[in-house]
């Protein structure tokens, strides 16, 4: 095969964003289960792993650029380059959001939750479930995995809804929960963002495989 | 592709040096005021196929064409074809710079001279605006009577293409046209292209994938003597249909 060296950069570049979306996957779930727990050191984990998602973003883009700058890629490959540019903010953002809820984990450690939280976690689960399956779809490029796993972003959704209806009739009924439902509530929140990140990251690899723009949403 | 105009069209194109099939059922439409390249590996056609189009392969015994051509609604293919006049109206530029030892303007006059034009006024016409069109008019107006070969590389080669804009070409060839120069004069020849591609209709052979990429409208990728994929470049480089375009492109064969 000719160009074995660029090749290979480019299969360590995917394997890279793997890693990244592997990291992300964990930290969502770590994190929404470290606030259930009022766990503090699970908390600090995801916040030291926080940073190295960051590390790898700035790797993974400075190597796009280089390959794009030197190996003048093309078709599927400079759709792959294209699609892992975009793929990369969507993770990251989910890396901060993971680092959002390990922050509120840290800030209500001495409060106990207005109820046991149950669909939050639900969310985390489907969120990582996710993350997993569109790197799935992203490793072997398999265009049929993505359309799937955006539709999971439904449940996400129809979760948030009834969370935060939830979450509104506690405050209404007794205003001393309102310091902690205003938590619970920007959680369920940034749980439904990460939700669109993944649809986001879907539509890439849909891209990335066909050429094709498409909206999940 | 469909709102162009065509100036060249090429049916069911059979070439053959003796037994060798070099060129296999070629089917393609180059448009008209459009950069069409031609890419692929060494040994596909691209080359055989452009020496085609002015009947450069006469020129090698054993040749033995077939099929039809079209330009400008005659089949050029056909053994009576004046290939005097048809070379006239298709010029050709080659991959080495080869100016004639003579004057920077003895090169360009060279050519109206052999089609009849003595008048010595419409000469210095002809030579000052092919070589204004092929953009060094002002790099030798003040020494038109030096020998050309004085020039540099990326001179000459653009002394060529004015020697080709003197007979007033409707299209013109190149075959690698920047092989053989410095990456500087790379670019001045490829913004000459695009700034011709207004008057003329060009096609360009080139190994140089990205040049392909960078200067053309259309690019039709050659393989074993095959058309394998002919679209807009845009189109051709992000998406290819074909597997074999894909991999030649991506750099996984050839």
């Amino acid at each position: 095969m000719a160009r074995e060296q660029y090749h290979n950069q480019l299969r360590k570049l995917k394997e890279d964003t793997i890693r990244m979306g592997n990291l992300a996957k964990d930290n969502v779930l770590w994190a929404t289960i470290s606030l259930k727990n009022h766990d503090p050191e699970l908390a600090k984990r995801v916040i030291d792993a926080g940073s190295e998602i960051d590390e790898l973003y700035a790797q993974i883009e400075d190597t796009c650029f280089a390959l794009l700058a030197l190996q003048q890629p093309m078709a599927r490959d400079l759709r792959t380059i294209g699609a892992i540019l975009k793929i990369i903010i969507d993770l990251e953002r989910i890396g901060d959001i993971a680092l959002e809820i390990a922050r509120i984990t840290i800030a209500t450690l001495e409060e106990d939750h207005i109820k046991p939280l149950v669909d939050i976690p639900r969310m985390a689960e489907i969120c990582s479930g996710m993350i997993a399956s569109s790197m799935e779809a992203f490793k072997n490029a398999d265009e049929g995995l993505a359309r799937e796993t955006a539709k999971r972003d439904d449940e996400v959704d129809a979760l948030f809804d009834q969370v935060r209806r939830e979450l509104i009739t506690y405050m209404i009924e007794d205003p001393k929960t309102i310091k902690n439902a205003s938590h619970l509530t920007f959680v369920a929140r940034y749980l439904e963002r990460c939700g669109d990140h993944v649809t986001n990251i879907c539509e890439s690899v849909v891209y990335m495989v066909t050429g094709e723009r498409i909206d999940l949403n | 592709m469909s709102r162009e105009i065509i100036e060249i069209s090429v049916r069911n194109l059979n070439l053959w040096y003796g037994e060798n099939h070099a060129l296999i059922n070629i089917g393609i439409d180059i448009p008209k005021n459009r950069i069409t390249a031609l890419i692929g590996p060494s040994g596909c056609g691209k080359t055989s196929f452009i020496r085609c189009l002015n009947r450069m392969n006469d020129l090698i015994p054993g040749t033995k064409m077939e099929g039809e051509i079209l330009v400008g609604g005659e089949d050029i293919t056909r053994r009576d074809v004046d290939v005097v006049s048809l070379r006239k109206k298709i010029g050709m530029v080659f991959q080495k710079p080869n100016p004639f030892p003579s004057s920077i303007f003895d090169n360009i006059a060279y050519g109206p001279r052999i089609h009849g034009e003595n008048n010595k006024e419409r000469l210095v016409r002809i030579v000052e605006d092919s070589l204004k069109r092929a953009a060094l008019w002002d790099e030798v107006k003040d020494r038109l009577n030096l020998s050309a070969l004085s020039l540099s590389g990326g001179q000459q080669q653009r002394l060529c293409i004015a020697r080709t804009l003197a007979v007033e070409p409707e299209i013109i060839l190149f075959d690698e046209p920047c092989s053989a120069l410095d990456p500087i004069s790379t670019s001045k020849i490829e913004d000459l292209m695009v700034e011709l591609r207004k008057r003329y209709t060009i096609v360009i052979v080139t190994h140089n994938m990205q040049q392909a990429a960078r200067v053309s409208d259309y690019t039709a990728f050659f393989l074993n003597g095959e058309l394998i994929e002919f679209d807009e470049t845009r189109k051709l480089f992000k998406t290819p249909r074909e597997k074999s375009t894909e991999d030649y492109i991506t750099g996984r064969f050839g």
